[in-house]
């Protein structure tokens, strides 16, 4: 979609929301436009965190709540007009989503989302100790503007609009810009997302933090406009909540419109509902949402909007990957300085010890392989490197700085990138928006960002398939892009975790050129293999792990040669009938 | 405070808690072999206590017994939603994707539940008069409320006898292959989809057993379910998510803390004192008390 596209939708918004406000004169009527309008800003607010985050809060009705039971609780007790209280009320849930946010984001997934339910239930039940189990709002009746009272229904709709243009904005504001893509990128994978600099964590609270204030500003809207009476039951209740996610999932999460969509139709059919049969029936709202997320989530779980308004982003292939001429290679750097100084690194899991006391160099400029057979510790070693794990004793040290507790978004803003053994790439964003969330590790605007992606998709020569899904591409082709990714983020030194797995010969081929390439770049290039034939030409020294233990140490020649080598991939009998020298098999 | 006082707290929560972590192994075991966090857990609870109700009120069952009598209609039940429901919610082969439905269909299902109660059978609160709600067991100094001892004793009962189907019999040790390696199960000739069903089935048999022993000393009504399952996950993820062991100790543990609350909470902000243990917890160990911290890369 483009910039221009997405203000002219909330232009539209806004333009069709004033027209029905101005064509209806039922008091009734205004009722279902204000709801409408205040449950499509919940919907968005919500969205922020659960649907581009992806962080799903069951817990956001805590926000609306305090806005409503703030903004009336100022202007019963100290008098305060409530435009100004809601803005007390937005202060203090965004005080509370850093006080919630802080602990709570320390849990991924699930654990996320049932913690949050725990908010709202606190709340409540503090509201009824504190004995605010009705607040009504005092009548001023001299001062009715000041004191949000208008007689007049149309003005609550009008006020409900104006706030969901602002979330409108908010949100577009933070779709297109570096958190938006951050947001993105932790959604679909957090850990790819840190490893290319993203720190999650900041993120997640932003988003939080941005989400708190418009749900606070709708509930102290919807306070004004419909409650008159605040009650722990009406503002922290589940048909709170109940009424966010049923708008946005029905609409479509993670897209501004769906939370528009999703109110436009479910709001009015359950007032609908609920003024027809609601006394014959009561709950029977309760039950046409929870038949609606049911019915939702089997049939249409991604939402109308992605549904039915919007084809499926093109998979479809530009044009293949043309395998570049390799080029005349740079002669093998004279080696430089030590960059990066592994020290003793040992690390078990439960009962496995999967590195034991590993030492290294890596000097700047060369191709540094290490290699073993599987379960050797090859990629623990790259996530004790690049900060996702804590090594239980040993140190790392990156330029003579230690980097053993820094986290992973850190240690790739120090220059040390990775790729990893499976492939993690953003499914849902596109081949160049995947590269951009690594070249935001500088703290480049959108612009800035897209341009060095675009480099480094043409630098793996990928520039062809920018904008495609990543699902359109072949094993090559993800590795390629997941280097671009890497090499985006501006690094010193990469650490490519198999890079030549599950490719052709053609494909090793074309990976060799780009890992030269790259070296010739000035890039120092940490490989890891399990296979010796596809290390031994490309690097200049090699490492061998066997059980979690350094084996050997040196040139790719000696390296093979070297019996302990040998045993530890093809064993000890076929040893004592070859002997070292007759070690052919694991040359190229 | 009396060290008396303090003990029959103890003892108070001890016996609350037992019924909490038999409901709490059902939520458990249907997460711990299907990876589906099951909101609508509390109102399969609830509809054990009004089947228990029923028996009572119609047969002159006895609620211990109806508790007991309600395993094999809720294990069909639990079939039925599984196969009707949640077998057809797929993330689109992305297990996150499909979590997050099948707990947002759940949670439509809970809310199904809970407001056709409300409309069939009205909000009205209803109740159980055993005969033995009211009395207790003195032991020493201490007060055994006989309805929640009776309780107890059922629940673990039925806990001990979970663990032992869960070990030592060929269905258990199926449920718990498919948990461990669902692929793997498959080609070992175990039908991942029928022992989810099973699972599934179980653990609903299980709440709801919990529910008809509940209804021998609480009021039934059809928005108890909400109070319910948040105890449950609290219980749950104290255990660490999918334990059952976990998911037992950890209702316990809920029981316990609620009762304590009452030392230095007012009775209204008892469940406030349960938040605020499981948000701790969280925050210091966050894979729950039994759980390992798994992180593969």
């Amino acid at each position: 979609m483009t910039r221009d596209r997405g203000w002219l939708g909330i232009a539209g918004v806004v333009a069709i929301g004033l027209v029905l406000s101005l064509a209806l004169s039922e008091r009734y009527h205004h009722r279902i436009l204000t709801l409408v309008f205040l449950w499509a800003t919940m919907g968005l607010a919500w969205n922020i965190i659960s649907g581009y985050a992806g962080q799903i809060s069951f817990g956001h009705q805590a926000f609306f709540g305090i806005g409503a039971y703030v903004t009336v609780l100022l202007a019963a007790k100290l008098h305060l007009t409530p435009w100004l209280g809601m803005l007390g009320g937005a202060g203090v849930a965004v005080l509370a989503a850093l006080l919630i946010g802080t602990p709570t984001f320390r849990l991924a997934g699930i654990y996320f989302g049932l913690a949050t339910l725990a908010y709202p239930l606190i709340f409540r039940i503090l509201m009824d100790f504190l004995g605010y189990q009705e607040v009504a709002i005092p009548m001023v009746r001299d001062h009715p503007v000041l004191f949000m009272q208008f007689e007049e229904p149309r003005t609550f709709d009008l006020l409900a609009l104006a706030l969901l243009a602002a979330t409108l904005v908010l949100s577009r504001l933070i779709e297109t810009s570096r958190l938006g893509y951050s947001l993105r990128a932790i959604k679909e994978n957090e850990q790819a997302a840190e490893a290319m600099g993203v720190d999650a964590f900041r993120c997640k609270m932003a988003a939080y933090v941005l989400s708190a204030a418009p749900a606070a500003l709708a509930g102290a809207i919807y306070a004004h406009a419909i409650l008159f009476v605040v009650t722990p039951d009406g503002v922290f209740g589940v048909i709170a909540i109940v009424q966010t996610l049923t708008v946005c999932l029905v609409g479509g999460v993670g897209t501004l419109w769906g939370p528009v969509i999703g109110a436009a139709i479910m709001i009015p059919i359950s007032e609908i509902l609920d003024a027809t049969a609601g006394d014959r029936f009561p709950g029977i709202q309760g039950v046409v949402y929870g038949a609606t997320l049911m019915a939702i989530m089997m049939w249409a779980p991604e939402g109308l909007f992605w549904r039915l308004l919007r084809r499926p982003a093109s998979v479809a292939r530009a044009t293949p990957v043309v395998p570049a001429a390799a080029t005349a290679e740079a002669p093998a750097a004279a080696l430089g300085p030590v960059q990066l100084e592994v020290r003793g690194i040992s690390k078990a899991f439960i009962g496995l010890q999967a590195l034991a006391d590993v030492s290294f160099e890596v000097r700047e400029g060369e191709i540094l392989g290490i290699i073993g057979p599987n379960g050797a510790g090859k990629t623990t070693l790259f996530n004790v490197l690049n900060g996702f794990l804590l090594p239980d004793r040993g140190e790392v040290r990156w330029l003579g700085q230690p980097i053993t507790a820094l986290r992973p978004h850190l240690v790739c803003r120090r220059g040390i990138g990775r790729t990893f053994q499976v492939v993690r790439f953003f499914p849902h964003l596109t081949v160049l928006e995947n590269v951009m969330v690594g070249a935001f590790a500088h703290g480049d605007a959108p612009g800035a960002a897209r341009e060095r992606a675009r480099d480094a998709l043409g630098r793996v020569s990928l520039a062809g398939q920018a904008d495609t899904l990543p699902a359109g591409l072949t094993t090559l082709e993800l590795r390629l892009m997941e280097l671009a990714r890497c090499l985006a983020t501006s690094p010193r030194l990469v650490l490519l975790d198999e890079p030549l797995a599950g490719l052709s010969s053609d494909g090793v081929e074309m990976m060799a050129v780009m890992i030269r390439r790259t070296r010739a770049a000035g890039v120092t290039v940490v490989i890891i293999e399990h296979t010796i034939q596809a290390l031994v030409k490309l690097a200049d020294r090699l490492v061998v792990l066997d059980h979690g233990r350094r084996l050997a140490e040196g040139a790719p020649g000696d390296v093979t040669r070297n019996p302990a080598v040998i045993e530890a991939y093809l064993g000890k009998r076929w040893l004592a009938r070859h002997g070292p020298d007759h070690a052919a098999t694991l040359r190229p | 405070m009396a060290a008396s006082e303090l003990a029959q707290y103890v003892v108070t929560g001890l016996l609350v808690g037992g019924v909490y972590a038999l409901m709490s192994i059902g939520l458990a075991l249907i997460f711990g072999i299907m990876r589906v966090v099951n909101f609508a857990q509390g109102d399969f609870m609830m509809l054990g206590m009004y089947l228990t109700f029923y028996y009572a009120v119609a047969l002159g069952i006895d609620p211990l017994l109806g508790a007991l009598l309600n395993i094999p209609p809720f294990f069909v039940l639990g079939l039925l939603v599984h196969r009707a429901f949640l077998a057809r919610v797929t993330g689109g082969g992305d297990p996150n994707r499909e979590m997050d439905a099948q707990l947002i269909l759940t949670l439509g299902l809970s809310l199904v539940i809970t407001n056709a109660t409300t409309m069939i059978l009205s909000p009205m609160p209803r109740s159980i008069n055993a005969p033995y709600a009211s009395k207790a067991f003195a032991v020493g100094p201490l007060l055994l409320n006989q309805a929640r001892t009776y309780s107890f004793a059922t629940a673990l009962l039925l806990a001990a006898a979970v663990y032992v189907f869960l070990t030592r019999t060929d269905l258990g040790k199926a449920l718990r292959a498919a948990a461990d390696d669902p692929e793997a199960a498959g080609y070992q000739g175990i039908n991942v989809r029928t022992m989810h069903g099973v699972a599934f089935g179980i653990g609903i048999a299980l709440v709801a057993a919990a529910g008809g022993l509940l209804a021998s000393y609480h009021p039934i009504e059809p928005n108890v379910a909400v109070n319910f399952i948040v105890l449950m996950f609290v219980a749950v993820v104290l255990g660490g998510l999918g334990s059952i062991p976990g998911a037992f100790v950890g209702g316990i543990v809920i029981g316990l803390v609620q009762s304590l609350t009452l030392l230095l909470l007012p009775l209204q902000l008892q469940n406030v004192g349960v938040f605020v243990a499981f948000l701790i917890v969280l925050y210091v160990r966050p894979q729950g008390l039994f759980g390992r911290r798994a992180r593969t890369v």
